[in-house]
């Protein structure tokens, strides 16, 4: 499509953003990446193993995606920004996607932690892409830190359960002062899509891709949801109504009777 | 002297370089894709050979992996 997705001043033709957790291999990564025409996908940082098997930088670099480092795993703001600094080290970017969890169960965000993370990063000169509640108050306090991109989760991590509040992605959709990525609880196209018809500038696909029984055709199945959605977005839908609206004319209707 | 290395303790020669301690961890050179904290502060890839150990210290080693 002619208009590109711009996220801290970059600009990305694709809107579905991959993310690298959950899959079986590095070459099952490497062909649903293919797959998606993804331009950016998340990474972690976890201590060393010395004994594992090809690179997953080497994969993304070739891939020419642009690595998005994450803070996966990180319950205080201390801990994500210290983890964004890491990885600012160790990858050479400034982009960092702002994970601060507040409950191991359901991984939803702790809106305290990740407004304070938020704004020390922003300060500190970071793109930050923030990974949020569906919650339209906390998204503007986000987007009024600085945040570069505010990613609301249509249900928990993982969960597969689509998109539980539309209405209020939709709200945030509509007061925007940043891009939105609708980021997690993705579970099969049509969540997608959905995403996209409300209006969300973006997707970020994790475990509904690499997760899939056949990665790389649940990839393909993403990027064409997420332009369908795109398209029927900008095509304007018609509205809902409760009766019938006939398609067709009753006027010149043969009387037919015997 | 001993160090922790990703929650596992190590014995080093004293005046051992943090570099050094990455290089073992890591298994070959010092590239990119590689971050390290000791005691919870970050130390820049610049001062890894320059930072000497004195015994004691925690040292986070870390590298990319899958997710988010």
């Amino acid at each position: 499509m002619d208009d590109p997705l711009i996220i801290g001043g970059e600009s990305f033709t694709s809107r579905l953003i991959m993310g690298t957790g959950g899959a079986a291999s590095l070459d099952s990564l490497e062909n649903a990446l293919i797959a998606t025409g993804a331009e950016m996908a998340t990474v972690a940082l976890r201590r060393i193993d010395p004994g594992a098997h090809g690179s997953l930088v080497e994969v993304l670099e070739r891939r020419g995606c642009r690595i998005l480092p994450n803070t996966a795993g990180c319950f205080t703001a201390h801990d994500a920004v210290t983890t964004a600094r890491l990885a600012r080290e160790a990858f050479e970017t400034n982009w960092i996607k702002l994970e601060v969890i507040g409950d191991e169960r359901t991984l939803l965000p702790d809106p305290v932690e990740l407004i304070d993370a938020a704004e020390t990063l922003v300060d500190d000169n970071f793109v930050v892409l923030a990974y949020t509640n569906d919650d339209p108050v906390l998204a503007r306090r986000l987007a009024d830190a600085g945040c570069a991109a505010v990613m609301p989760l249509g249900s928990p991590i993982g969960s597969g359960m689509g998109i539980r509040n539309p209405y209020n992605i939709a709200i945030m959709v509509e007061r925007a002062s940043a891009p939105i990525v609708l980021d997690a609880g993705i579970g099969t196209a049509s969540d997608a899509a959905l995403a996209m018809e409300l209006g969300c500038d973006a997707v970020l696909v994790a475990s509904a891709v690499t997760r899939a029984q056949e990665p790389a055709a649940m990839g393909e199945a993403m990027k064409k949801a997420v332009e369908a959605g795109r398209l029927a977005r900008r095509a304007g839908r018609i509205p809902r109504r409760l009766y019938a609206e006939a398609s067709t004319t009753f006027e010149g209707l043969p009387d037919l009777s015997g | 002297m001993k160090v922790l290395v990703n929650g596992r303790e190590r014995e080093l020669t004293d005046g051992s370089s943090l570099a050094k301690v990455v290089r073992a961890a890591r298994g070959d050179e010092l590239g990119r894709g590689v971050a390290v904290a000791v005691d919870g502060e970050v130390v820049p890839r610049a001062q890894w050979s320059e930072v000497t150990l004195g015994g004691g210290e925690r040292i986070e080693v870390l590298a990319a992996t899958q997710g988010g």
